[in-house]
């Protein structure tokens, strides 16, 4: 054993002191969010600049994984979060360069690029100091957009790999042990006490047995998952190696989304430097404990993310779940035991080994403990992923963190848990956010989702999103959800396109029940969710649809109509200009009008007019 | 069509001739040819054992995999959630527009075809645009001309 | 006889690994169902057969068709829960398949008459229960139908629409499916079922057409019987 972690340290010790001979490192984010807006771009841009600079010995640059304000990518971070540099090559590449290199040789900060709040005067230099960051208790993510996730050594020389050496000398009983004492519970949607499944795995007969991680995210409007997965591989694949020695399997599986390749990726070369360095592989360790991992990739079916149909989906079949009425800890995969966590689950676990059960029992609510990853988007000003203590109250983190709502409109409604979860309205702002509240309101904490919705969002248009959305990634396989799902969605159609009927509230809510209580699956049993959620707080809402047949958001396309208001209207063009169908007319500097007829009622006039001239009837 | 028995095995060899990677499988042979042959499909049950409905089976199941031929370039249009409150729609709206076809099919000379997707995990760039391996951020009705442009020349 | 339950308030036993269904059904007990079959058994996929388990003061809706009898559990097969999801399950399968007389006749035996839906007009009468898909595979043994697509695209068909290259036209598909679905039609010595023409058999005793050549051609390379005897019919053996 000694000779294992003294091995561990060696590599780290390596690591570090290579690190320690630049005089600079510079850490660019290449997370698939940044990646998009050009990070690779600004990556060897700088490069070569460097290089020219003839700076290569001393400056060093890292890929790092995604740091989660995506928004504003993309990131370059100097030193340990001493600046942090925003929309870095967005506009002007050789510039920012430029100034990155000016920030390299003479310690010149470059004030464009530093983060600006809503407060445009004020800027920050560090993350440390942005209230985005500050605000957060980074754990799962702690070490994203630090280490480069394709070096397996910057993750030991980050502490990395301890906690598998101290869990294999530990008894198994022990680590479970651990874990239910922690409190932790599954970070996928569930919230199903982790110790307990690993407990009931266990002791399960039958062999093999199997882990597997979900990393099947495929809630609209969540990338916790794909960040942690692309940022931090290894911290999955500790995790499970550990939860594998304590049930007792020896193969595990990593099921992804198909649209998540750049996460493949990084875990299959995480997994080959795994095994170069004995953490995977037979006799892992020299304890003679063998573990392998291998990767399913997703083939675009949402419904795949649920437990049974994952493991139907890795059986090489249609991804149809199946009654859970006998567990898939007793049987799943292929009829074994089977032990399924979601993959920022797995990620928890080494720190749990590393800093003991107390601590992680020490942070978050009573039946909640640890922390959790959300994605904050919408319209609130700071999108990203946040990782908060849990009992943080939705207040905190939507006008805390997030800094409040876009274009200081009006907050109407925070979206949790994806398809499967509700919309929470204003008076619920200072509701703890842990698994039992949440699911008391109504919705659920899910995957971690958070859906941020301003006055110009319309709740029969969100439910009708939904109801879309399930209907066709429902499976199929049960009355239920395949009819039941397509019915509710064609009633909210209906009320959305101004053929509402009276009975159909009361309708909604009988069919949705009806729903719930007799599909098959996860699925199918929350997919009235949106729907019955959005009925009990925005009921006035359906109400004026269907008697009125008005929608006060200005959404519901046959039920508005922009117009121009003369008296408002200076004639600036602009409206003009931005019309995608160009059905705007009139002459500079006068009143301006919009052709009904061939209108799409995007809606784009009425958010770019800066005098209030376009009206929603 | 005749498919290229050596290629198709030499993926199914990749696999260890493993059943449960069919989907994998599929998903290795699709890239070679844009779409999923239904003689690439009995081909791999035959050398698999699979009875060939249960192939078709996973072969219509999953939405990554396609039977029909699909363009050069796939537009994928997100509409997560992000991204429907951001435009998204609109964004697919506009492509339909200018590529003068609907969501799920392919251009007639076989350069484009538009699909839409739930969710690419890029929410804080809601609307988004996937094209091949290129992600385009914060889409606007008004880039949609320059996205084709750039691919139709590049094609 | 080692498990203890109750069933409506009666006191019944089962048999370890016994289905809540069958136990039911035993007791005179009755509670419909569409996708299960005897020998087959079922997936859960039509969701009929629903019954409320309490257990303590835990309750759920759970399909008795799969649900082992458990000591001491008390199952109600007529609460309001169960009753609304029976009857919102057969409304809208009438909205599926509004020709279906089976589906029609059991509507109406549990208070359903009509459809708030719209009515399909492509789904025939099929119900997706999957009962043809598990004969052909498991009975047969031939595995020509599968369910293609999913959600409300989903449907049983041969693989790409085509006549199947597995099928032997033995026709017990058409006989399992509980709402006559599936189209069979013999006229002149053919068959024709699954878009596939069969040349039928013709006994050399009485010169009636009786089965498929090539489903007789399947059971004799199977069971080791000739084909010269399986080409007299039943009635002349």
């Amino acid at each position: 054993m000694h000779t294992s972690l003294s091995k561990i340290e060696k590599i780290a010790t390596e690591y570090t002191s290579r690190m320690k001979g630049f005089q600079k490192i510079i850490r660019i984010c290449t997370g698939t969010g940044c990646v998009s807006s050009g990070a690779l771009r600004v990556h060897d841009g700088l490069q070569k600049a460097i290089d020219s600079e003839g700076l290569s010995e001393k400056v060093l640059i890292k890929k790092t994984g995604c740091h989660g304000l995506c928004e504003r990518g993309p990131i370059v971070v100097f030193g340990n979060e001493e600046i942090l540099y925003q929309a870095v090559g967005k506009r002007k590449i050789e510039e920012d360069i430029h100034l990155l290199i000016s920030t390299i040789k003479y310690n010149k900060t470059a004030e464009n690029l530093l983060y600006k709040g809503t407060d445009k005067t004020k800027r920050y230099v560090s993350s440390r100091e942005i209230p985005f960051y500050s605000g957060q208790t980074r754990l799962v993510l702690a070490l994203n957009g630090i280490i480069d996730p394709e070096e397996i050594e910057d993750y030991i020389a980050h502490g990395g790999y301890r906690a598998l050496a101290k869990a294999l000398t530990m008894e198994r009983d022990e680590i479970i042990n651990w874990i239910e004492k922690s409190g932790l519970r599954g970070k996928g949607g569930g919230g199903f006490p982790t110790g307990l499944k690993w407990r009931s795995c266990k002791e399960s007969d039958g062999f093999p047995k199997f882990v597997l991680a979900n990393g099947d995210e495929g809630d609209p409007g969540a990338f916790m998952d794909r960040s942690l997965m692309e940022g931090n591989p290894h911290a999955v694949i500790e995790g499970m190696i550990i939860g594998a020695y304590a049930i007792g399997a020896n193969q595990g599986y990593i099921y992804v989304r198909d649209e998540y390749p750049l996460a493949v990726e990084r875990l299959s070369k995480a997994i080959s430097h795994a095994e170069e360095l004995g953490f995977l592989g037979k006799n892992i360790l020299n304890t003679g404990f063998d573990f392998h991992i291998g990767i399913f990739r997703g083939g675009g079916a949402f419904v795949c993310g649920e437990s049974t149909a994952l493991m139907t989906s890795i059986e090489g079949k249609a991804g149809e779940p199946r009654a859970k009425y006998i567990h898939t800890v007793e049987k799943g995969l292929w009829e074994k035991p089977t032990n399924l966590n979601n993959v920022e689950t797995w990620a928890s676990i080494p720190e749990i080994i590393n800093r003991g059960w107390e601590w992680f029992a020490s942070i978050g609510t009573e039946k909640s403990k640890g922390t959790k990853v959300f994605s904050l988007v919408g319209k609130v000003n700071n999108t990203g992923l946040v990782e908060v203590p849990m009992g943080m109250t939705l207040r905190e983190i939507i006008f805390g963190l997030g800094g409040g709502i876009q274009g200081g409109k009006k907050f109407k409604a925070v979206q949790t848990g994806g398809p499967s979860g509700g919309c929470i309205p204003e008076q619920y702002l200072d509701m703890p956010v842990d698994f039992d509240s949440l699911t008391g309101l109504g919705s659920m904490m899910g995957s971690g989702g958070m859906i941020v919705m301003d006055e110009r969002n319309c709740m029969v248009d969100v439910a009708r999103y939904f109801l879309k959305f399930l209907v066709e990634e429902s499976c199929g396989k049960c009355v239920p959800c395949r009819e039941g799902v397509r019915r509710m969605y064609e009633i909210v159609d209906r009320i959305s396109t101004g053929k509402g009927r009276e009975e159909d509230i009361a309708h909604l809510e009988e069919l949705g029940k009806a729903v719930q209580i007799g599909s098959l699956c996860g699925l199918g049993q929350s997919a009235p969710n949106p729907v019955l959620s959005t009925l009990k707080y925005f009921h006035d809402e359906y109400v004026l649809h269907i008697k009125e047949k008005r929608c006060p958001a200005g959404v519901c396309k046959e039920l508005i109509k922009f117009t121009i208001v003369p008296e408002k209207c200076t004639g600036c063009m602009r409206c003009a200009s931005e019309c995608p169908v160009k059905c705007i007319t009139g002459e500079k500097k006068q009143v301006h009008e919009i052709n009904q007829s061939r209108c799409i009622k995007c809606g784009t006039c009425y958010d770019v007019c800066r005098f209030d001239a376009v009206k929603i009837e | 069509m005749e498919v290229n028995k050596e290629k198709i095995s030499t993926i199914i060899n990749k696999y260890k001739k493993d059943r449960a990677y069919l989907l994998a499988i599929f998903q290795d042979v699709q890239r070679e040819y844009r779409y999923l042959p239904k003689e690439a499909i009995q081909y791999i049950c035959n050398e698999l054992n699979i009875p060939e409905s249960k192939g078709f089976e996973v072969a219509t199941f999953y939405k990554a995999l396609s039977l029909t031929p699909r363009g050069k370039h796939t537009i994928h249009v997100c509409l997560g959630t992000a991204c429907h409150l951001r435009g998204g729609p609109n964004i697919l709206d506009t492509f339909e527009r200018e590529l003068k076809i609907k969501k799920g099919e392919t251009t007639t000379d076989g350069i484009f075809t538009l699909e839409s997707v739930n969710c690419l995990g890029a929410c804080a760039l809601a609307p988004l645009v996937r094209v091949g391996e290129k992600d385009f951020g914060k889409t606007t009705s008004s880039i949609v001309h320059d996205i084709i442009q750039e691919f139709k020349t590049g094609a | 006889m080692d498990v203890e339950f109750t069933i409506n308030g009666k006191r019944v036993l089962a048999s370890k690994g016994e289905t809540i269904l069958d136990v039911a059904r035993r007791e005179g007990f009755v509670i419909p169902s569409l996708c299960h079959h005897e020998v087959l058994g079922s997936d859960g996929r039509c969701r009929l057969c629903v019954v409320e388990v309490q257990r303590g003061k835990r309750k759920r809706i759970v399909t008795s068709c799969l649900y082992t009898a458990e000591n001491g559990i008390e199952v109600f097969t007529e609460s309001p829960d169960v009753q609304l999801v029976r009857k919102t399950v057969l409304e809208l399968l009438l909205a599926r398949c509004p020709e279906a007389e089976t589906i029609q006749y059991l509507a109406r035996q549990y208070g359903v008459h009509d459809t708030r839906y719209v009515k399909d007009k492509d789904k025939g009468k099929c119900i997706l229960c999957g009962i043809c898909v598990r004969t052909c595979e498991t009975i047969v043994g031939v595995t020509a139908l599968s369910m293609s697509g999913k959600g409300p695209l989903k449907k049983v068909t041969t693989p790409f629409d085509e006549p199947s290259s597995v099928c032997i036209g033995c026709g017990a598909c058409v006989i399992a499916c509980p709402t006559g679905h599936i189209y069979m039609e013999d006229n002149n010595g053919i068959r024709t079922i699954w878009r596939k023409k069969f040349e039928l058999a013709k006994c050399p005793k009485c010169g009636r057409y009786h089965a498929p050549l090539e489903q007789l051609e399947y059971i004799a390379k199977k069971s080791g019987t000739s084909l010269d005897e399986l080409l007299i019919c039943q009635d002349c053996k």
